[in-house]
């Protein structure tokens, strides 16, 4: 159990709902991966409402929270006004903050996303901002009001898994009581694990699972290796060392020479 | 009035955006809608008069990451 801005949720595990080869792909892939959020997007409808309709009644069929984005957003102002209007749709005041600064690495403009996070939080939003490993625009998105932060731990969509751990121990060790959730650039399993041994409260993801050969299969993966990396989290894990340590005890050895 | 609706151009009779949309035939409570960048509420469309040049969006729930 995963209590997050006093809900409480069965997974770790936040999955976005973009790229999968069908709709039905992507319900089975929510489903096994045993996540309770999903992300959506809002965007413009050419049909007269269907394709909107479409997609939202699968999304309801599947029984989780909602976390609305402002992906591709470039201004403050767009991307405050997409999330009032993902609020209106959506019927929440959870917003997974975007205001992109970079076309080719799609990295978080961090000065305008403080500023959209200040405004969004004074008007009673819950900002999950996706935000850099940098301590100190961490540290002013809380200044702005954000109760939970969603660092990249390398570019959207570029399977690197995490790049600078340096960075990521360093924000979680700074940062002990704050929820941290790795969004973006996670690749396989083993990356989701890794972050959750640092510490991390929960990952999100979606390119990962929805590009794979088996989206299903590798949801329910990334589900398992969330929950393995918290779990050694919280079970003391091992220093490395130098040397060899025997793992069978030497006394009571037999001796036949 | 010359409207700009989703990037598109559109010459309508439809003088509140409530009109428009049922000129356009949009339908549905999963719509949300912006006048010159600034959300205009659902329940405020019916009200919202519209100027020539406006620029509107209309949008509804997609995938996303």
């Amino acid at each position: 159990m995963f209590e997050l801005l006093g809900t409480t949720l069965p997974s770790r595990l936040l999955l976005g709902t973009a790229q999968y080869p069908s709709p039905a792909i992507l319900a089975d892939a929510v489903k096994a991966s045993g996540t309770a959020v999903v992300t959506i997007s809002l965007r413009r409808e050419m049909a007269g409402g269907r394709a909107g309709e479409k997609f939202w009644s699968l999304i309801g069929s599947l029984g989780v929270r909602i976390l609305p984005n402002t992906a591709g957003c470039h201004s403050v102002k767009e991307a405050v006004t997409t999330a009032k209007m993902a609020r209106e749709v959506f019927d929440t005041s959870w917003i997974k903050l975007e205001v992109i600064g970079n076309h080719d690495t799609l990295q978080p403009d961090v000065f305008g996303l403080v500023e959209a996070a200040r405004i969004l939080c004074e008007d009673g939003f819950a900002v999950f901002p996706y935000t850099t490993d940098d301590l100190v625009v961490a540290e002013r998105l809380l200044e702005a009001g954000c109760k939970v932060l969603m660092p990249w731990c390398a570019p959207i969509g570029s399977a690197l898994g995490p790049v600078n751990m340096t960075a990521l121990r360093s924000m979680r060790g700074h940062l002990p009581g704050v929820p941290l959730i790795v969004d973006a650039g996670l690749g396989r399993p083993s990356h989701a694990a890794t972050v959750m041994e640092l510490g991390f409260d929960a990952v999100l993801l979606n390119t990962a699972v929805a590009r794979a050969a088996d989206p299903v299969g590798m949801a329910r993966a990334f589900g398992k290796a969330v929950e393995a990396g918290r779990e050694a989290f919280g079970s003391g894990m091992l220093e490395p060392r130098e040397v060899a340590v025997p793992s069978t005890p030497i006394f009571g050895r037999a001796v036949f020479s | 009035m010359k409207l700009l609706v989703n990037g598109e151009a559109h010459e309508v009779a439809a003088t509140t955006l409530a009109e428009l949309l049922a000129a356009l035939d949009y339908e549905g409570d999963w719509l949300a809608t912006a006048v010159n960048s600034d959300l205009v509420h659902r329940v405020n469309r019916a009200e919202f008069r519209l100027s020539d040049g406006d620029r509107i969006e209309i949008l509804s729930p997609m995938q996303g990451g």
